[in-house]
């Protein structure tokens, strides 16, 4: 089985967001740079199916530029087996997406895990497409995911409930808790990680669908109003007359 | 030329954040001087469709197709690309459901349109440029995008734009069929489970949120987020470390790393607002605080607060609301 396990590269989630002061770009400087959270849950479960099944492969690919190569690294240390990186700015979901369907159908992938969705864009998007592209099914959010030979039983969250669904290779996923305990590299692993083969490609495709004109941040609350513990009710006529939310 | 707007149903009822986008696409048809049409998936009531008129919908497809009513992503694919086609839409407007992005993000390959999810506001347009806000960073910021070439998707944010009521029109129901064969539902769900729901109101959807954290101390104090929630038609969320143990299900979880909520009142209790958590309620329109930490930071980002412990407060509010109604 060979899996492809997409990562993005995003400030660290304690990051006070900034922009530059034209609000065109987000401020980089001093940021620290992360494997996306819900791609960690992807690269986890793809190599506990790869140590399972006994065979197989798992490539990680991102597609950005030369700044992201510390996190391809750490994610070779959690256990990956090669790296691919498409070297260019991430400038849409549809432009990445452009990219990760090219890398996947070159290399006839099986299993294709991604990521719920970005921290940074939100998109929540690359997974379908990508699964549009290549004509094969996308799972997305999934919670959970069994292999059995090229069969795959998935369950995916939807508004109130889940659905069990059952996919057969090739197909994409987008990954989420409780799928399993995301891994940490060790110190074997580091060391490893340094020799793992790390292709670097250009990038195909037509350019990005839309671009981003100005940033902004949410407006500042106006203070907090404290009201004593004693009466406390007094915050539910609060919450009634002058919030009117209740 | 026209907008099409996707309707979520649900049991023959037409959920709120679809009523959202509904009125969002009636008045995006009234930007560009044209008309909105609904196409319904899920198990819809006719009756309820027509009234989709209150919200400024002119006409709503309707495939009485009985494997439309669980959600297979082809065959929704299939059915809202032909209706686009039919209708000649240049705008599909959908909600930034789980269902709204996976459809949404198909769409935009088979149909060659730009896509942006998360949008909160309407579009502005002028001339040829077509640009729509967009929550970004998990609520952490916006951004103002700007979607190029002749067709557009729109999947709009839960409970950020107000669903528009025209008391008493009306909308015509149309038969609508996108000829869907067996293959198109090849990858339909093997089985449906729902949650039991306890409270009766769905976090995603809820106006209303009432949440615990680790200051809630176990699993068996429960009761006083659910007593709360339930006096104030709320559903009930937790922190991260709360599912993570088990305390609560992992849908129950907001935040960066879990569900984003936006609802009018958000009341955080025992929880001590780490950026994550802050990332995933702070579009929340009003943020009520209670913790006995007075240093807590969740009190920055809160409208109001209470300095006190959980377990005398919580009982206290619950019987003033009741008290109320
Ligand atoms: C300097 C800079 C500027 C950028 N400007 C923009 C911009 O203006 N507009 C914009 O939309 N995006 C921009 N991005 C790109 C953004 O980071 C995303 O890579 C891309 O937009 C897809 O994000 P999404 O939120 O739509 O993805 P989602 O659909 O939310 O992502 C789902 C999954 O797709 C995979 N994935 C996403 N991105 C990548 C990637 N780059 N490589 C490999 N796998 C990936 C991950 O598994 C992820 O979990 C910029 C990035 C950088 C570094
Ligand atoms: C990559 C990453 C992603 C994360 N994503 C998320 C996320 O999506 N969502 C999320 O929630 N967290 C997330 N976290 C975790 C986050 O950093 C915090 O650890 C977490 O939010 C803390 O949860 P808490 O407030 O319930 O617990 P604590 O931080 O332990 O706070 C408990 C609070 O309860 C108060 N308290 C205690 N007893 C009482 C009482 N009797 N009455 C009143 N108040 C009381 C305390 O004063 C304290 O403020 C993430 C962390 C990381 C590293």
């Amino acid at each position: 089985m060979k899996f492809l396990v997409c990562i993005s590269n995003v400030p660290d989630t304690t990051t006070k967001i900034t922009f530059t002061p034209d609000n065109k770009e987000f401020n980089k400087a001093g940021v620290q740079f992360v494997i996306n959270p819900w791609d960690e849950y992807a690269l986890t479960r793809a190599i506990e199916l790869k140590e399972a099944a006994g065979s197989g492969t798992v490539t990680v690919l991102n597609v950005g530029e030369a700044d992201t190569e510390p996190n391809i690294r750490k994610a070779l240390a959690i256990g990956a087996d090669d790296a691919i990186r498409v070297n260019a700015a991430p400038s849409d979901a549809y432009f990445v997406a452009e990219q990760i369907a090219a890398i996947a159908k070159e290399g006839a992938y099986d299993v294709i895990l991604m990521g719920k969705e970005s921290i940074d864009y939100n998109g929540f998007q690359v997974h379908g497409m990508v699964g549009e592209m290549l004509g094969i099914p996308t799972v997305a959010p999934a919670m959970k995911l069994d292999m059995s030979g090229n069969t795959a039983t998935l369950e995916r969250e939807i508004e109130g409930g889940k659905e069990i669904v059952s996919v057969n290779t090739p197909f994409v996923a987008s990954c989420q808790q409780p799928m399993c305990e995301p891994r940490i590299p060790n110190m074997r692993g580091i060391m490893t990680a340094r020799t793992k083969p790390l292709k670097v490609v250009p990038a195909v495709g037509e350019p990005a669908r839309t671009t981003v004109a100005e940033f902004a941040l949410p407006p500042k609350k106006q203070g907090v109003k404290l009201i004593d513990a004693e009466n406390a009710g007094e915050l539910i006529k609060l919450l009634r007359n002058e919030a009117k939310v209740i | 030329m026209s907008v099409l707007v996707v309707v979520e149903c649900a049991d023959g009822e037409v959920k709120k954040s679809s009523l959202e986008v509904a009125s969002y696409g009636a008045q995006v048809a009234a930007q560009m001087g044209t008309t909105a049409t609904a196409i319904a998936v899920g198990e819809a009531n006719e009756a309820n469709l027509a009234k989709l008129g209150e919200q400024g919908i002119t006409k709503v497809l309707y495939d009485a197709e009985p494997r439309l009513k669980d959600f297979v992503n082809n065959a929704y694919t299939k059915l809202i690309a032909t209706a686009a086609e039919q209708e000649q839409a240049k705008i599909i407007v959908l909600a930034n459901s789980n269902i709204g992005a996976a459809v949404g993000s198909r769409l935009s390959v088979r149909l060659k349109a730009s896509l942006a999810t998360n949008v909160v506001e309407l579009p502005k347009i002028s001339g040829d440029q077509f640009t729509v806000k967009r929550g970004a960073f998990s609520g952490k910021a916006f951004s103002d995008v700007v979607l190029s070439g002749d067709r557009k998707i729109i999947a709009v944010k839960k409970n950020s734009t107000e669903a528009q009521h025209d008391a008493g029109k009306t909308a015509e129901v149309t038969s609508f069929s996108a000829q869907l064969s067996d293959a198109d539902f090849a990858d339909a769900p093997k089985q449906v489970v729902m949650q039991d729901q306890a409270g009766g109101v769905l976090l995603p959807e809820a106006e209303r949120v009432v949440s615990g954290g680790r200051g809630m101390k176990g699993p068996e104090n429960w009761h006083l987020i659910e007593d709360l929630a339930k006096a104030l038609g709320a559903a009930t969320a937790c922190s991260k470390p709360v599912s993570d143990v088990d305390w609560r299900p992992h849908h129950e979880h907001v935040g960066q790393t879990g569900i984003t909520v936006s609802p009018n009142l958000y009341i955080a209790c025992g929880i001590s607002g780490a950026i994550q958590h802050l990332a995933g309620v702070n579009s929340s329109k009003v943020i009520v605080v209670i913790n006995k930490d007075p240093e807590a930071p969740f009190f920055k980002a809160a409208d109001y607060g209470i300095v006190g412990d959980v377990f005398d407060v919580l009982p206290k509010l619950t019987a003033a609301v009741k008290a109320l109604n």
